[in-house]
């Protein structure tokens, strides 16, 4: 594989750093791995849930009565079925779980149905009448800001502006960033540059879709299984949904195929919990591909004005951007994050940053890598790019002269520590792809990235058994290698084979509390809590062979999975391996485990470069990725594939969202393309090979230096590829998806077509 | 007492200030002062904050130490994908 290396950091590891053979292969090629759809149970029900067909409309009545009386038919639930809890961000799951004085979006949930088969349940949807009273909508997000803009919610006021407004509104809240003072710091500036942008929304696409099975009983206790990145927030959500107490809800989560950030909520599970337990029997539950594009969480789409100032020699002066962003019909849009990240890569002494959440007649937004901060980072880096252009310097040292460092107060506040966006600069810079001719029509682009990732609560359990071998349980989701990389850790710490563990995701009445797997926080704080259980583990160890050679455990020391004496005063004793100590565990105390309960802090931020050449045809505006290098900062890659295709993925996914995806709503807010066929998502013909460099700088706040890295990797790619096919096409692009018709449109109006 | 900054949007809900004074030893006495001195504060507060002490980023850490030097941001709670 070409250009592919760690650099620099030194640390004796015998199994982190390599790249073992997965455990979840064989399951997964063979088909033996259980997804949310494969789930049944006897006596199971299935269901389908009725959808308005309208983006904003009054419900003014919900007639169930015709389908109930269809045979075969055994639950119906509607919004009458559903208390609304009074926390602010459940009311809203719960109102977008099933809609209730008004439908939102197209595809927002009216009522759902239980039958014994679906084809039952499709006939009794079709007996539901719903009397709706249409009302004008709004799917743009500039236009949901306009104060003639039809309103989503009457008693929403926006917050965070001076003085307090007395009228609705659909701007659910002004975010602000910053420092310095930007009016002063234009007036220095030789060159400004002052640009727009739009995104438009676009989904995770995760393979999968939401599938559940849900079995509540008649003595209130209750089993979910279902595809999720995080069932024990399933669990807390559903259990604050249904009123019922927390630890009766017993959720396990299936095989996931793909998540992405849009499985941190619930969106099904909840309907389904409502239907088992009206009906007394299990209910099954799975979305179209329609309604997952339709009534799940795509990422936002936005809207955003920029403005850099800069000396002739290049440093900027001062740094400015209003980012506007619709999450839907509810508040919550990444926006502040957008707003946080927007100028996180540079020191910059003048900086403003301005969000605001916007609500729009389109499903609830859900997270997506990074959420909120590829958008910003393409307006952004577009801006970067034409200023380092105006002065004539290479985009690499335009950048290298701006970076962020070790010491710079960051653009959202806090001062940074070790980072490594200047590592990646000057990595692509001496990179071959960097030095590449380039042919007629070709572009090279380049963009930074920043993300920063977190920790949270963890809780994993470390059992060993009586030959040796080692059973971990951990609580989250493997949605990027996390068994992978969990086995290494602990079999790294036990000083054991990586084929001597096995990690599990055990369910919620096993640990405690996990947080969703998100923010790029398994590796570093579920690893963190295993490396911490196998060292509790391995105290017990030293325990017991202490016990077995009559001297104080503290003359018993670990080394490479045996216990020996701590030199020469010990005592003579023949080292004891693990397995030794396991097989006779029943005679010296009984099992041995080591167990990490924590809310793990100190994960480090992480920077990533992306490197791209494209093609246009002058002709049709068609765009190819001819060559793709990401550069990012892993901290410590624990399994470099992983970390690999961590990179390869974002990068991927950035291509779609830059080039092809787009939700497209008609006149009458519908939306227009909810299947593969009309949202295209990049297939392997469309990518180039994916090279990638992982640069290491260790993160202080891991023992091994992890730092997060499934979310940075889609910061970049939008920008890069923007840079690429403005040069390439000779016109700048400024908004996504750079689709043939809007390149080609961009290119005739400049005269650059053919 | 500990210079804590709070993010622009917070500057409204607390009297117009994005800096403020507190005597603080942890991130919960951090909370507690902030909602005893700014009640506007509380709906921000409840839907939950980060807090950053000395570039390391802080979710839900009441006995977090605060030293009289450190730099201490309030930011928005942090999620992901």
């Amino acid at each position: 594989m070409p250009d592919q290396g760690v650099l620099a950091i030194k640390r004796d590891f015998k199994l982190v750093g390599t790249r073992p053979l997965r455990p979840d292969g064989i399951d997964k090629v063979t088909g033996r791995a259980r997804f949310g759809a494969d789930m049944s149970a006897p006596g199971m029900l299935h269901a389908l849930i009725l959808r308005s067909p309208h983006a904003h409309a009054r419900i003014k009545s919900i007639d169930t009565s015709r389908a109930e009386k269809l045979p075969g038919v055994k639950a119906i639930v509607t919004r009458d079925d559903f208390t609304v809890p009074k926390r602010p961000d459940l009311a809203d799951i719960c109102t977008n779980v099933m809609a209730r004085d008004k439908a939102l979006y197209d595809g927002h949930a009216v009522a759902a149905v239980a039958a014994v088969s679906k084809s039952v349940a499709r006939e009794a949807l079709k007996r539901i009448k719903v009397d709706y009273q249409v009302l004008p909508h709004v799917t743009d997000v500039d236009k949901a800001m306009s104060p003639r803009a039809p309103i989503l919610h009457k008693k929403m006021r926006t917050e965070g502006v001076e003085p307090k407004p007395s009228k609705a509104s659909n701007v659910a809240q002004r975010h602000e960033f910053g420092h310095g003072d930007v009016d002063k710091g234009f007036a220095e500036a030789d060159i400004v540059i002052e640009r727009s942008f739009k995104t438009e929304a676009t989904h995770q696409g995760y393979i999968e879709p939401h599938a559940c099975l849900a079995s509540a009983g008649a003595d209130g206790q209750a089993d979910l299984w279902c595809c999720t990145q995080g069932h024990f927030m399933v669990r807390n959500v559903c259990a604050n949904l249904l009123g019922m107490e927390v630890s009766r809800l017993r959720v396990t989560a299936s095989e996931i195929g793909g998540g992405f950030g849009g499985k941190t909520t619930v969106f099904i599970e909840p309907v389904a919990l409502a239907l088992s337990r009206k009906a007394g029997r299990p209910v099954k539950l799975v979305m179209s591909r329609n309604e997952v594009f339709r009534a799940t969480g795509p990422t936002s789409s936005s809207s955003t004005d920029v403005k850099i100032g800069i000396k002739r020699n290049g440093r900027i002066t001062a740094a400015k951007a209003e980012l506007r962003y619709q999450g839907g019909a509810f508040p919550g849009s990444p926006v502040q994050f957008g707003a946080m990240t927007a100028f996180a890569c540079y020191d910059l002494e003048n900086v403003q940053t301005i969000g605001y959440d916007v609500v729009a007649n389109r499903p609830k937004q859900a997270a997506y890598r990074a959420p909120g901060a590829p958008m910003a980072a393409f307006a952004i880096e577009s801006v970067i790019d034409e200023l380092a252009k105006k002065v004539g310097m290479d985009p690499l040292e335009f950048r290298l002269l701006n970076a962020a460092r070790q010491g710079t107060k960051s653009s959202y506040g806090p001062t940074f520590g070790p980072i490594g966006l200047e590592a990646t600069l000057k990595e692509s810079k001496r990179h071959p792809h960097h030095l590449a001719p380039l042919g007629p029509n070709q572009g090279r682009g380049v963009a930074c990235g920043f993300w920063f990732n977190f920790g949270g609560e963890t809780c994993v359990s470390l059992n060993i058994s009586e030959d040796g071998t080692v059973c971990l349980s951990v609580g989250n989701p493997d949605i990027g290698g996390s068994r992978a990389s969990m086995t290494m850790m602990a079999a790294e710490e036990l000083g054991i084979p990586y084929e001597k563990v096995r990690t599990i995701i055990a369910d919620t009445a096993v640990l405690g509390y996990n947080e969703v797997t998100d923010g790029s926080r398994v590796t570093f704080a579920v690893g963190m809590a295993t490396i911490k259980a196998a060292r509790a583990a391995i105290t017990k160890l030293c325990e017991r062979a202490a016990k077995i050679w009559d001297i104080p455990a503290e003359a018993v020391e670990w080394e490479s999975g045996y216990a020996k004496p701590a030199g020469a005063n010990a005592g003579n004793f023949k080292p004891l391996s693990l397995a030794e100590i396991a097989a006779a565990a029943a005679s010296t105390g009984g099992p041995i485990a080591g167990h990490t309960e924590a809310n793990a802090d100190g994960a480090g931020v992480s920077f990533a470069t992306h490197m791209v050449d494209v093609e246009v045809d002058p002709e049709t505006g068609k765009v190819t990725v001819l060559r793709y290098t990401v550069f990012q900062d892993a901290g410590k890659a624990v399994h470099p594939a992983y970390v690999e295709g961590q990179f390869q993925g974002g990068a991927a996914q950035g291509v779609g969202w830059a080039i092809n995806e787009e939700y497209i709503y008609g006149e009458d807010g519908r939306l227009q393309n909810a299947g593969f066929l009309d949202y295209r998502i990049p297939v392997a013909s469309d990518l180039p090979m994916i090279d990638t460099v992982i640069l290491e700088i260790p993160n202080p706040g891991h023992p091994y230096g992890v730092r997060g890295v499934g979310e940075t990797s889609i910061v970049p790619p939008l920008a890069a590829i923007a840079n690429a096919v403005s040069a390439a096409a000779g016109v700048r692009l400024t908004h996504l998806p750079m689709s043939p018709p809007r390149v080609l449109k961009a290119m005739m109006e400049n005269g650059h077509g053919a | 007492m500990v210079k804590v900054v709070l993010w622009g949007s917070l500057k409204q809900a607390a009297e117009g200030q994005t800096e403020v004074e507190l005597d603080a030893k942890n991130v919960r006495d951090v909370l507690d002062r902030l909602r005893e001195r700014y009640p506007g504060l509380a709906p921000q507060l409840d839907r939950g904050v980060s807090v950053s002490i000395d570039g390391v980023m802080f979710r839900d850490a009441w006995f977090a130490p605060i030293k009289p030097d450190s730099e201490v941001y309030i930011l928005p709670r942090l999620a992901g994908g």
